[in-house]
């Protein structure tokens, strides 16, 4: 069981601060680091992965300083963001080289087994440079994997899927998650978070905004002021009848409709339609206005 | 030295287009010997301005560049060196792999040519075809060694390179004789010089000096990318 631990760990370029002391740990099993882009999410995990140095506080897998430690690599396997492999080589030729510059004993079966795990061997024999995109990330994980690493990195692995790779990635990313591994992945779409990984960690602007149980903080999430702006027949009729329900914190009028401070997401959008069918009030729109990922980790990031 | 990064550094790099340009100019230096051969042009003087402007001036240079951002400034830019360093492998000994083979492409694609040049022009006459490859195989690790430094220190190592190789080698030492000390160049002229028994060469610095230069050049160089590499950061896109 190999645990990754971020203690305190800040780093900055020049005047720019990436990641802004960060401590969190992340054990077995699929954790999330969720953030919007440029959260610091890269930065964190290349931290990780010993490729970055913190510019203060620690970084360790282990037990161990992740930066300038190359035998740390025995454990942890990395699959990064970017697409770059060597596309000259055959997915069979890439997977040999990552088993032999591991010093595996065997490292043909080794390679075997990782493009078997990716169910990749139809394909073996082809240049890598001539795969899809999905196939390359694939690959990318085969060569990451095949040390059978107690940590499994990975950056953005959903990036430039189609659907049927997505989901064969995220069935592989729960997979080694179920085999005790400690598998910590990248994403800023909450939707894969949400259908992988059994903890999260939200990054935004370099912080950490939120860390644990994942429907803990989709709870967190869903049960924030919600804004709406509503378009109706009759907007100052439908203004008294919500702000005479607890569900509503505020209505303001305006010439566009109303902008509504809902309390209770869920008592909320089940009161609305109820009240126009009771007052007989034609609703023409009722559209949620801060419903990007950004509004949501700000909140998140304000508590 | 490891195996497996070699093949497939080797690969890399004669895989792909820069396999023909690193071909182009070894061939205009022998294709320009063999035509000043059939034109009667091939004295010892004018083969000895070939080799050296052409030979250890220029092509020597440029193949020492074209190879070291090849084995590593391309890699490192375009994020796939990961997959190396991301292995329980040492960065000095990923770093002394990609110049070993650095430098024997350059010994391929530069010494070697020279000396099919010289021998084209004027056989083993004066040691010189013999001398200038002595010269170009001495120069090929020095240059090959600070140009991969070069690539580890700053992501526009061509430019830095062509700074180095042209501006500060050929223009401010054609200008300041003191210059001239602290060239690869000259270095390899002086063994040129040693090895050849014709007076058609003329070296500026003593062999003993230019084979302390190049020494230090070559081991200085490697010592310090192999640290460099080892704080490289690759950073994230955030």
């Amino acid at each position: 069981m190999t645990t990754i631990e971020v203690d305190h760990a800040s780093r900055w370029y020049g005047n720019v601060v990436a990641v802004n002391d960060v401590s969190m740990d992340v054990g077995p099993g699929v954790t999330g680091l969720l953030g919007p882009n440029g959260a610091g999410k890269s930065t964190l995990l290349h931290m990780m992965s010993g490729f970055l140095a913190p510019s203060i506080g620690a970084v360790r897998v282990g037990g161990r300083r992740a930066w300038h430690d190359h035998d740390l690599y025995r454990q942890i396997g990395l699959v990064p963001e970017r697409d770059a492999v060597y596309g000259y080589l055959t997915g069979w030729e890439l997977a040999l080289a990552s088993a032999r510059l591991h010093g595996l004993p065997r490292p043909e079966q080794a390679a075997r087994r990782a493009l078997a795990m990716v169910e990749l061997e139809a394909a073996r024999d082809r240049r890598v440079d001539t795969y899809s995109k999905g196939m390359r990330q694939r690959a990318k994980v085969a060569a990451a994997l095949v040390h059978e690493p107690e940590v499994l990195l990975l950056d953005e692995p959903f990036n430039g899927m189609d659907p049927r790779q997505r989901l064969h990635m995220m069935d592989l990313v729960r997979r080694m998650g179920d085999e005790g591994r400690t598998v910590l992945f990248s994403s800023h779409i909450l939707e894969e978070v949400e259908r992988v990984a059994e903890h999260i960690q939200v990054i935004v602007a370099g912080r950490l905004a939120a860390s644990g149980d994942f429907r803990e903080i989709r709870r967190l999430m869903t049960d924030r002021p919600h804004v709406f702006t509503i378009r109706s027949s009759d907007d100052r009729r439908l203004a008294t009848a919500l702000i005479a329900d607890t569900s509503t914190a505020g209505v303001e009028v305006g010439t566009d409709g109303l902008r509504v401070q809902a309390i209770d997401f869920g008592q909320f959008t089940w009161l609305v339609p109820r009240i126009a069918r009771d007052l007989d009030i034609g609703l023409r729109e009722v559209r949620p206005a801060d419903e990007s990922l950004e509004s949501v980790f700000s909140y998140l990031v304000a508590r | 030295m490891n195996g497996v990064i070699a093949g497939i550094t080797v690969r890399g790099m004669l895989g792909r287009r820069r396999a023909l340009l690193l071909l182009l100019l070894p061939l205009a230096l022998v294709g320009l010997a063999v035509a000043l051969r059939a034109t009667g042009n091939a004295t010892e003087e004018i083969t000895a301005v070939l080799l050296q402007r052409f030979g250890i001036a220029t092509l020597l240079p440029l193949v020492a560049l074209i190879a070291a951002s090849g084995v590593l400034g391309t890699e490192i830019d375009d994020g796939s060196f990961v997959f190396l360093l991301s292995k329980p492998i040492s960065r000095p000994v990923i770093l002394d792999t990609k110049l070993a083979v650095a430098a024997g492409l350059v010994a391929l694609f530069a010494a070697l040519p020279v000396l099919v040049a010289g021998l084209v022009m004027v056989g083993t006459e004066g040691g010189l075809a013999l001398g200038f490859f002595a010269g170009a195989l001495a120069g090929s690790a020095a240059y090959g060694a600070i140009f991969v430094l070069i690539n580890v220190l700053t992501r526009h190592a061509v430019v830095a390179g062509l700074v180095y190789a042209l501006i500060w080698e050929t223009l401010v030492g054609g200008f300041i004789p003191g210059a001239r000390q602290l060239s690869v160049q000259q270095w390899a002229l002086s063994v040129a010089d040693w090895v050849a028994t014709s007076p058609a060469v003329h070296a500026e610095v003593a062999l003993m000096a230019a084979l302390g230069l190049l020494a230090v050049a070559t081991v200085g160089a490697t010592v310090l990318a192999g640290q460099r590499l080892r704080s490289l950061s690759i950073a994230g896109e955030a």
